[in-house]
């Protein structure tokens, strides 16, 4: 693969939704990410960018159009093959922390690393602990997850996300229920990974503020990319 | 490494619900253990009744039996070859009721592979004289030691010892109903009288007792030279030959192979005694109905506490596939949360199984018609055990794949999104 392949193109993506009536939410969506970009989709709400978000997560597949990964066309792979891209190539942060209450901290960051399996299960713990340092919330490793603040939580998703290098973070509303002091914690974070680390970022916000200091805004409207 | 973390992530979402998943192997294993309890004391009860009858019964048994003959010399004839020949009143001829070349018969039946062994018998019929009445009553000359090997004779003698028939010379084991009836103690001599007419004083030496009182009350036991003097016969005089085989199914076949083979009458086991097996097949069936029914109850549990894990848990379903776990790895999560169920459960039923046969086993049951059983019976085939724990695990896997599947099914975004 050419390393001057974009790290995800979408090409002509229209999706309809056909409960109760059929209605286009997407509407012939064609753009591209570079590597390294730290990029916010904003818009009003059902404006479609949270759709897009999932059908470029390969979560939702049930669209028209291309989506390409790193240049492979990720149309017609079957479910177990869709899962081992999410899990070794894009990792999720949601407006919900999504911890499994039964695992701890740690354990649940290293659940994805586990699941990838190319490596032995200290291996995997290490990363965890470096992906935690990061995130600066070594010192709850061993703590479970309903032990930890809201803003720890979302770290540690943030953590978790990271925990395979994936190629994509992909957020969807991951400040929607923090306060103030924590959202610009997380933005931080995500700045951090981006010029540090080089990771790239496409995060669905609400937030104008939060949009306003990423690389590049897409805005939508109605189904359509109006800027960006 | 996958299959590992897929154990681990269930046995997390098991400890979560650690009480319902604990009521589901309890009811599990409540099932198991009563599958193996009925069927375990079924059995016992079972080989008991059958064992009342059928041990002491031949598997073949060879006779003479008196009856009109079934060639008749007219048939024979060549010249009434071709026509219909109608003979009234045929009478069967002047015989005697033993079997006509014995030794040979014994020479050929100890030769053959299939049989387990023979004890020869003679049956004669007598009157027991008590005061100024007589009784009917039959007295078995038998071979002692055979009879004893083959049909468990000493297990019915409830008082003095079988050994005296063949050591006291004209002894005596009367039926207990018979001893009742005549005042008749150990050592006392009873008076007998023969079919022919001869009359004949024996020493009473024990008693016995089999279960069924028609027999108590008619037949006795003596040595074969002791009945084969009643009779006035040589010691060529046998009535009956009672064969035991090694596989009881073969009866049928040999039955009439022997009757061919030896000009004598034969029947077998299963002819003698159908009622026996009709009866211990439908007991059976009615534990094996009641315990897989047990067992679709158990069933019915599971299927539930997997239902309502997978609706408390949808949110980490979601998460486990949003992070890379397809939806064959969630349907396995499932699975194993079942199966777990099932084998914890299943193999704790198999140990409070056995445990409740054992102590039914110990309760005492005396009863007149059953002397030689003190407790309860009980079976303990193994056979029981393996199908109560396949029955468990088909059951469990039958309960946890249609909540597995719907958990695999399930669209995280849907999950997702809805929050």
């Amino acid at each position: 693969m050419s390393q001057a392949a974009p790290i995800l193109e979408a090409r002509n993506v229209s999706k309809y939704f056909h409960d109760p009536l059929t209605v286009q939410v997407l509407k012939d969506i064609s753009f591209t990410i570079q590597r390294g970009e730290f990029i916010a989709v904003i818009g009003k709400s059902g404006c479609g960018k949270s759709t897009l978000l999932y059908v470029l997560s390969t979560m939702d597949t049930d669209y028209e159009g291309d989506i390409m990964l790193e240049g492979t066309i990720l149309r017609g792979k079957k479910d177990a093959e869709l899962a081992r891209i999410r899990n070794n190539s894009i990792g999720f942060v949601f407006q919900f922390h999504y911890l499994l209450n039964e695992f701890s901290v740690l354990k649940n960051v290293m659940l994805p690393g586990l699941k990838k399996g190319d490596s032995s299960e200290k291996e995997v713990e290490h990363r965890a602990y470096e992906k935690l340092r990061i995130l600066g919330i070594q010192n709850e490793a061993l703590k479970m997850p309903n032990q930890l603040s809201g803003g720890q939580k979302q770290r540690v998703a943030i953590a978790r996300a990271l925990i395979n290098d994936p190629l994509i973070i992909m957020g969807d509303e991951p400040t929607g229920n923090l306060d103030k002091k924590n959202s610009d914690n997380v933005f931080d974070i995500f700045s951090e990974l981006c010029s540090e680390f080089g990771q790239t970022l496409l995060v669905v916000t609400h937030d104008l503020d939060f949009a306003s200091k990423t690389h590049r805004i897409i805005e939508m409207e109605d189904g359509r990319i109006i800027k960006g | 490494m996958g299959k590992l973390l897929i154990i681990r992530i269930s046995f997390a979402l098991q400890t979560a619900r650690w009480r319902q998943t604990m009521v589901a192997a309890v009811g599990v294993a409540f099932s198991i253990t009563m599958f193996i309890t009925l069927l375990s004391f079924m059995a016992g009860l079972n080989d008991l009744l059958d064992g009342l009858l059928l041990n002491r019964t031949p598997h073949v048994r060879l006779f003479n039996e008196i009856k009109a003959p079934e060639r008749l010399p007219i048939n024979l004839a060549p010249e009434y070859q071709s026509h219909y020949n109608f003979v009234r009143s045929v009478k069967p001829k002047m015989e005697r009721l033993q079997i006509h070349n014995i030794a040979a018969i014994i020479a050929a039946v100890e030769k053959d592979e299939r049989v387990l062994g023979y004890a020869p018998k003679i049956g004669a019929q007598v009157f027991y004289n008590t005061g100024a009445t007589d009784l009917t009553g039959l007295i078995n000359g038998i071979d002692v030691t055979a009879e004893n090997k083959l049909f468990f004779f000493s297990d019915y003698i409830v008082a003095g010892n079988f050994n005296d028939l063949n050591t006291i010379p004209n002894s005596i084991i009367l039926g207990k109903e018979i001893a009742a009836k005549t005042l008749t103690n150990i050592g006392d001599v009873i008076q007998v009288t023969t079919s022919k007419g001869d009359i004949r004083q024996l020493k009473v030496v024990g008693f016995f007792q089999s279960g069924i009182q028609e027999i108590d009350k008619v037949q006795s036991y003596a040595s074969l030279k002791t009945t084969q003097n009643l009779m006035g016969e040589a010691g060529s005089y046998i009535t009956d030959l009672q064969i035991k085989l090694k596989d009881l199914s073969m009866a049928p076949a040999m039955a009439k192979e022997y009757a061919g083979l030896f000009e004598t009458d034969a029947v077998d086991i299963q002819t003698a005694n159908s009622q026996f097996e009709t009866g211990s097949k439908v007991r059976t069936l009615i534990s094996y109905a009641v315990g897989v029914t047990l067992l679709i109850v158990a069933g019915f549990g599971i299927y539930n506490i997997l239902n309502m894990i997978i609706y408390e848990k949808m949110d980490s379903i979601a998460i486990l596939k949003a992070t890379g776990f397809s939806g064959k790895d969630v349907n396995k999560i499932f699975l194993f949360i079942a199966l777990s169920i099932g084998i914890s459960g299943g193999i704790a039923g198999l140990f409070f199984g056995w445990g409740l046969s054992a102590i039914i086993d110990q309760i005492p049951f005396n009863t007149a018609s059953l002397p030689t059983v003190t407790t309860y019976p009980i079976n303990y085939n193994p056979v029981f055990y393996v199908t109560g724990l396949v029955f468990a695990l088909i059951t469990t896997y039958m309960a946890g794949y249609f909540p597995s599947r719907k958990a695999s099914k399930m669209d995280p975004v849907t999950i997702i999104r809805g929050k």
